[in-house]
């Protein structure tokens, strides 16, 4: 297989709270044989706190991580996490303007040309892996488990930004999921808000629509949701106690990275794949997959 | 040679940002001004009559109006000096309104910029030769591209004007989308019921002759001499023997055809009739799902024919037909309901588009006017429409309105509570656009007699339920968000250019803008006119508009042909490319760039061989002229040298400037 290699950009939350997603992803990616370099000395890509206050602060953070990998001459930095993806999208984008590109090289004060590319994990895996060469590495598929495949808001949109998938209905992980042996189900809330930043200074909000999420999940008989982003896996795996609270329900629906589940059916155990790192429990589920892989082979 | 200049004020138009007095002046010091003066309206009659004065009082033979566009009042000065005595070819005009009085902030500048327009044209119109037009007879007979109801409507009004009409359809019958619809608005109206009637005037007028299930497949030639080649597709049904009595389609065993008539809400046979009242009533075999073609055997229809009709090795067919002047009316098509994800669009079947739902309201149709589910067969008790599915979004690359669907929404919604009384009727709207005659009324009762809730705002996700589906929206009056649990929804989705249109259109040689609609010459003042000569629009081809318009326009394209034919010959346009023959090396390479197949190769008596220009197939656009080597294919009346003598005036301008 080609080895293929980019910069990689994780992000500040697969240092903490997503760090089951740090794990599945790079061990995943070195199986799949994408080589991930780590961007050396990475800041904050801004985020929703540097764009909700000023948009060249925000491209100015962004840029001083791409002028980096830029350095690197490796063509396109790889990060998990689509809120750092936009941010860097974004960045590229105002880029393409030469008077900004001046203020932002002025800014970072490092040489940024813009020129780089970049794409999250599960595009890299979904495009240049592709699905066929991923059901052929499947050494457990993920049989008999129902999945509901949520991309949320940032992964395909806007989509002259995000470039991948279709951004009303995409299909990549839908695809991904069926490739590793899974059922997937038409979700039709793959692209909704869970409430994303509001956790912080409107709980009520994250509460309302995480809750429809996970009530639509639950609604299509779904074992789990699936999620390519920190924030989505915080609201819907970290607050599912609170949702609980606040509507009055006692759902436990386990809330899996794509990458964990990749990695499941690659042959990794759970425990390599951080499944022990959720706050809602998945072992009802990981113990239903390992009876019906145990009844498959017998 | 002696010149005059007449700068114009147009009124502040010019005169506000440009010193016309000025420009006079300064236009008689130029080379071969004899006379030069300024008025308020030089377009208006005494304005014309003082050119015509100076022509006669001071001899004039070349004369410079500097005033707006070209495209605007060239013609109108031409006629002026060709009245007082001078070729209509030995004028120029100077745009100093479109190019400089509209677009400069700086009267001073402007002024400038204008005396250096005339002084460009004035160096020009010296170089200028007399052109004479020649004259070339007219072929009486019009092609109607497009058998709808503005193509009908522009084939009648052509063959009552006595005129020979060759009227070709791509469908196996007339009728368009028209005949699909159940009801017209604001009246209600059976909409066959009002066609058939058409439809049949249509197959039996002497003037005119029908080719349906056919396409062009090129057109060559120019106004007044066009040929066009057109393929009959095979129908593997022989038409002259065709009955249709329809008693193949009751006999077919494969019933899996696409059924395009009834958009596909089901299937039908391989071979087909599409509608009881198709003109021609012929059947046709769709050879993708016959199993005579698919399996090599079958025979069925074969078999039952009573008259022998059916012929499975029949081909297409290549017509060639010579007409004068061309009509478009080859409609519109419709958004592919998948590109509207958010709607859940081809996942969901309970999510339709509004002609699906026209076909089920038709008796005739699918479901015989019942109004049913596609998943289940049920009447639907609550029915949400979704205007502008497709339309007015930009994300879509579709920022325009689609003209009809607010209307047909209306007539829609009271159809549905017509069919079904005690049903609840919900439109999304972004607007109600109702500006034709009795149209906002119509949508008034559907609101106020009928019932209808219209909800003012956009719907965001479309998702099932249960057996349900769920609408969620936004309601922008109450300011929240709101979701309603129907059993059906409607899209109206986004009319778009006819598929093909754009291949249809590099053949015909007319523009298209950015969304595949045919552009006409003028929006407001030349609506069914192209800019090539002799080809002309009807009907939503041009633009998303409903039956009136689309008649409307069909009538107006006629009346454009029958003017055009009128006169028994035409006079052409002088301002062509000319080849010096002593020059021309024989590349060729003129014959491969012009667009409009004008140049051919011609052998001189000496075996020679040189390009030559067919005088009435060019438009004068000067491709050639760029592309040849030694120069020697030249524009009349925009030579190499005319060009020069206008770059030398600027650059003149511009030395004595500097200079000081």
């Amino acid at each position: 297989m080609k080895a293929r290699r980019y910069a990689y950009y994780p992000g500040c939350s697969q240092k903490g709270t997503a760090v089951e997603y740090e794990m599945s992803a790079r061990a995943v990616a070195k199986e799949l044989g994408i080589q991930l370099v780590d961007v050396e000395d990475w800041s904050c890509c801004g985020s929703t706190p540097a764009h909700t206050v000023d948009h060249l602060l925000y491209g100015a953070l962004a840029a001083r991580n791409l002028a980096i990998a830029e350095r690197m001459k490796l063509g396109t930095v790889v990060t998990p996490c689509p809120s750092c993806l936009i941010a860097f999208k974004s960045a590229l984008a105002m880029a393409q303007n030469a008077e900004t590109l001046e203020e932002l090289n002025e800014l970072i004060n490092l040489p940024f040309k813009g020129t780089i590319t970049a794409k999250s994990l599960l595009q890299v895996i979904f495009e240049e892996i592709g699905v066929d060469v991923l059901a052929e590495k499947v050494e457990k598929p993920l049989t008999g488990l129902k999945f509901a495949p949520y991309y949320g808001c940032i992964l395909t949109r806007p989509p002259g930004l995000a470039q991948f998938d279709d951004a009303e209905n995409p299909v990549s992980m839908d695809k991904i999921l069926a490739a590793l042996g899974a059922e997937v189900p038409d979700f039709p809330f793959k692209t909704e808000c869970c409430g994303a930043a509001f956790g912080l200074s409107r709980r009520d909000i994250v509460q309302t629509l995480s809750a429809k999420v996970l009530e639509m999940a639950e609604a299509i008989e779904a074992d789990a949701l699936v999620v390519a982003c920190p924030l989505c896996h915080q609201n819907l795996d970290l607050r599912q106690d609170q949702i609980n609270s606040y509507r009055g329900s006692r759902r436990e629906m386990p809330i899996f990275y794509i990458t964990q589940l990749i990695g499941l059916a690659l042959g990794f155990s759970p425990k390599d794949m951080g499944m022990d790192k959720h706050a809602v429990s998945s072992e009802d589920v990981l113990k239903k997959w390992e009876a019906n892989l145990k009844e498959r082979t017998e | 040679m002696r010149i005059g200049v007449f700068v114009c004020h147009c009124g502040t138009n010019i005169g506000g940002m440009v010193d016309s007095h000025q420009v006079a002046e300064e236009a008689k010091q130029f080379p071969h001004v004899v006379y030069a003066t300024d008025y308020l309206y030089t377009c208006s009659e005494p304005g014309q009559q003082e050119i015509q004065e100076a022509i006669k009082g001071h001899a004039l033979d070349g004369v410079v109006v500097a005033a707006c566009s070209p495209r605007m009042h060239e013609n109108t000065f031409r006629r002026t000096i060709e009245r007082a005595g001078l070729n209509r070819y030995m004028f120029e005009m100077a745009n100093i309104r479109e190019h400089c009085s509209w677009i400069g902030e700086n009267k001073e500048a402007n002024t400038r910029k204008a005396i250096e327009l005339v002084r460009m044209a004035v160096a020009k119109v010296a170089n200028n030769v007399h052109l004479h037009s020649s004259l070339f007879d007219v072929n009486k007979r019009v092609l109607v591209i497009g058998g709808g109801v503005a193509g009908m409507q522009a084939a009648l009004d052509c063959a009552d004007g006595g005129l020979d009409v060759i009227l070709v359809e791509k469908k196996s019958s007339i009728g368009g989308r028209m005949a699909q619809l159940d009801k017209t608005f604001p009246t209600v109206d059976c909409s066959i019921c009002i066609l058939g009637p058409k439809m049949v005037d249509v197959a039996q007028h002497d003037n005119i002759k029908l080719y349906t299930y056919a396409e062009i497949e090129e057109i060559a030639g120019y106004v007044g001499n066009y040929t066009a080649r057109i393929r009959k597709k095979t129908p593997y049904v022989d038409w002259a023997k065709c009955t249709g009595c329809g008693l193949c389609m009751e006999k077919c065993p494969s019933k899996q055809s696409f059924d395009y008539h009834n958009e596909g809400i089901t299937p039908t046979t391989a071979i087909n009739i599409p509608f009881p009242q198709a003109i021609p009533k012929k059947a046709k075999i769709d050879p993708e799902y016959c199993r005579q073609f698919t399996k090599g055997k079958c025979g069925v229809c074969a078999k039952v024919c009573p008259v022998g009709a059916i012929n499975y090795e029949m081909e297409d067919e290549i017509i060639t037909e010579e007409v004068g002047a061309i009509i478009v009316a080859t409609g519109y098509g419709l958004l592919n309901i998948e590109e509207l994800g958010e709607y859940g669009a081809g996942r969901y079947p309970d999510v339709i588009t509004g002609i699906q739902y026209e076909r089920m309201l038709n008796a005739s149709g699918p479901t015989q006017g019942h109004v049913q589910r596609p998943s289940d067969g049920e009447e639907p008790k609550r029915v949400v429409f979704i205007s502008c599915a497709g339309s007015r979004d930009v994300s879509l690359g579709r920022p325009y309105c689609s003209n009809f669907c607010c209307m047909y929404i209306a007539k829609q919604a009271i159809l549905t509570k017509d069919h079904i009384p005690n049903s609840d009727v919900y439109v999304f709207y972004i607007d109600i656009r109702s500006p034709g005659k009795g149209y906002e009324e119509f949508t008034r009762r559907a609101q106020e007699e009928y019932g209808v809730q219209y909800i003012r705002g956009r719907v965001s996700r479309v998702f099932p339920k249960g057996k349900r589906i769920v609408v969620r929206g936004v309601d922008t009056l109450l300011g929240g968000q709101m979701e309603i649990e129907a059993d059906l929804v409607v899209l109206a989705t986004a009319a778009t250019a006819a598929p093909g249109a754009e291949e249809l259109a590099e053949k015909l040689r007319i523009s298209y803008d950015g969304y595949g609609f045919y552009m006409e010459s003028h929006p407001k003042l030349r609506p069914v006119e192209t800019n090539t000569s002799g080809v002309f629009l009807a009907g939503a081809c041009q633009g998303p508009k409903d039956i009136p318009a689309s008649v409307g326009q069909g009538s107006a394209a006629a009346s454009k042909v029958l003017a055009l034919f009128s006169k028994d010959q035409l006079a052409s346009d002088p301002q062509i490319a000319l080849v010096n023959e002593r020059r021309c090396i024989g590349c060729f390479k003129c014959v491969d760039t012009c667009p409009f197949g004008a140049i051919e190769e011609k052998e001189l008596r000496d075996g020679q061989k040189v390009a030559h220009v067919i005088e009435t197939v060019c438009q004068g656009c000067g491709l050639c002229t760029s592309t040849c080597p030694p120069g020697a294919i030249q524009l009349q009346q925009c030579t190499d040298n005319q060009i020069i003598a206008e770059v030398e005036a600027l650059c003149q301008a511009w030395r004595e400037r500097s200079s000081g």
